[in-house]
């Protein structure tokens, strides 16, 4: 009797997943109508957003925050990921076992330290720097990648690092015998060997770097207008959201709804490619 | 380049990405230090945020982050317990665990829209209830990976014990898998916590926030992580000043659940 209520109840809670995805595609699927019908696909190409100022109408389309999140995401995973393949090196293949904890811990430390307070310390401390050294507003898209690249490193670090730890001492002991150098083992034995989880990782953190909100917020200066250097200021999906969706009403709201959606499918779309192609099912038996 | 030049080269750019990485830490974690205790007053703990201090903002982000927890731990775990003990090896339990993945990677921002369009827009404006649920929504996968993965460290021989003692599937898993798995589970619960308790996305248009002293979840939400967003782009002195010391101490809460999560947890055993 209550053998089966428990296993009912673990069921219903298992198959909550399932519907909360469904749920969120069909809300904002739902709330999108309007934009979807007006807008059409051309929504994604349009460069205009601008309400009109007497009904709840206008033009909308998701160029600037599309391209902007783009280019924000592009930015940060240039700089991110080399770096955090070499931290993952340093921790696996350099650092003695007493230099590599604490290293470790502090790399896990950074991942856990809330978005928003990225955000504050970029804006205060870094957009200054950014400013001095290559000009521009200080905000903007280079700030905007840079920061977001510091935010990814240390997630993207410590996944690669689980992964490159995978490799079978006996593959690289052999690899060593024959002469190689460290540098040949990484690429020729511990590369090949770990592929399938260093890409996964590049992969999430991508996902990550597309639906950041709070430091970005802070950092890519919230302007609607497309970039034509790299120091400009702009704007994201989800900046916009996060300044704009309270306010807006009407066509404007269900614009938003439009761009949410297209994030979240985005995302859905990227973290399911990492997921089943390139980690595989990871589930053993 | 000869290969020794090129592994002496590579070898030295990744001890330096370490070094940068570290380093970023150090320089952030001393920049929030200075500016928070400079800013932190003994009022700040005192006063709520319309006078100038984050008690009831403190007090509002931990009652959502908590309730949030009191939803998402026990169904979490529940779900975690069906993919690795019930529909294991199914193709059911394959397909769950790989949504749920998703949902845990799934924009913040994005689930704050979908609560603001259930929770918010028919119930005619911000409130507590819908702060927790977007948190509760972004806890609940992190916690049936947890739990999944946990489970699915514990022998199966334990279970086979149980079994052979006669225990009923449900107790086996109540009072022996559980048990082994708790530590783990614990750290798990721990780290999600520090993670929720730090959003800000998913708050923007559910809870929003609220500058006096509440514990009605029906009315708009004192939040310390909206908080901080909005002083810091105050241009006044005093606000900024407010903004650094809330980071400070969201900062520090968060590190210390983490640490605490990470070692004291684990070497409990």
């Amino acid at each position: 009797m209550g053998g089966k209520l428990f296993r009912n109840f673990s069921f219903f809670s298992a198959t909550l997943s399932f519907f909360l995805l469904l749920g969120i595609f069909a809300v904002l699927f739902h709330y999108a109508q309007d934009a979807i019908h007006t807008f059409g696909i051309d929504f994604l190409w349009t460069d205009t957003w601008e309400a009109d100022e007497d009904d709840e109408g206008g033009v909308f389309g998701g160029l600037i925050p599309i391209v902007g999140t783009l280019l924000s995401t592009l930015i940060a995973m240039l700089i991110a990921t080399p770096m955090a393949m070499g931290i993952a090196i340093f921790l696996t293949e350099i650092a003695s076992e007493k230099v590599a904890k604490p290293v470790s811990i502090a790399i896990e430390l950074l991942a856990a330290i809330p978005s928003i307070i990225y955000g504050m310390w970029g804006l205060f401390y870094f957009a200054p720097i950014v400013q001095k050294t290559v000009g521009g507003d200080g905000v903007g898209l280079l700030t905007a990648g840079i920061v977001l690249a510091i935010m990814i490193i240390p997630f993207m670090a410590s996944i690669t690092r689980d992964s490159m730890n995978t490799t079978p001492a006996v593959l690289k002991e052999s690899a060593y015998a024959m002469g190689a150098t460290k540098f040949e083992v990484i690429k020729d034995v511990i590369m090949p060997y770990a592929k399938g989880g260093i890409i996964g990782s590049i992969i999430l953190a991508l996902g990550r770097a597309l639906g950041e909100t709070m430091a970005v917020a802070f950092l890519i200066g919230s302007v609607m207008q497309l970039p034509k250097r790299i120091t400009d200021p702009t704007t994201s999906i989800p900046v916009l959201l996060a300044n704009n969706f309270a306010e807006a009403e009407g066509l404007e709201l269900s614009s938003m709804y439009y761009l949410a959606l297209i994030l979240f499918v985005v995302s859905f779309i990227i973290i399911s490619t990492a997921k089943f192609y390139f980690f595989g099912r990871k589930a053993k038996a | 380049m000869n290969r020794l030049m090129l592994n002496k080269t590579i070898l030295i750019l990744s001890t330096l990405a370490a070094v940068i990485g570290v380093g970023f830490l150090f320089w952030i974690l001393i920049t929030l230090s200075y500016k928070g205790i400079m800013a932190i007053h003994w009022t700040t703990f005192t006063h709520d945020l319309v006078e100038g201090g984050i008690r009831n903002l403190l007090v509002g982000q931990f009652t959502m982050a908590i309730l949030a927890s009191v939803i998402a731990v026990p169904v979490g775990m529940m779900a975690g317990i069906y993919l690795r003990e019930y529909g294991h090896g199914s193709k059911l339990a394959a397909v769950i665990r790989n949504l749920s993945d998703v949902m845990m990677s799934a924009p913040s921002i994005v689930i704050g829209v979908f609560v603001f369009a259930i929770l918010v827009d028919p119930f005619g404006g911000y409130n507590g209830f819908a702060g927790i649920a977007a948190l509760a929504i972004m806890m609940i996968p992190i916690i049936i990976s947890t739990t999944d993965n946990m489970l699915g460290l514990v022998p199966q021989e334990l279970r086979e014990a149980g079994i052979a003692l006669g225990g009923s599937k449900h107790k086996i898993i109540l009072q022996v898998v559980i048990k082994a798995a708790k530590v783990g589970i614990m750290t798990g619960i721990l780290l999600s916590f520090a993670r929720i308790i730090g959003e800000t996305a998913p708050l923007l248009f559910t809870s929003a926030n609220n500058q006096f002293f509440t514990m009605n979840l029906t009315e708009q939400f004192p939040s310390l992580t909206v908080s901080i967003y909005n002083l810091a782009t105050y241009p006044d002195a005093p606000s900024r000043d407010l903004a650094w010391a809330a980071s400070f101490i969201l900062t520090v809460i968060v590190l210390i659940i983490n640490l605490f999560g990470r070692f004291v947890v684990r070497n409990k055993k």
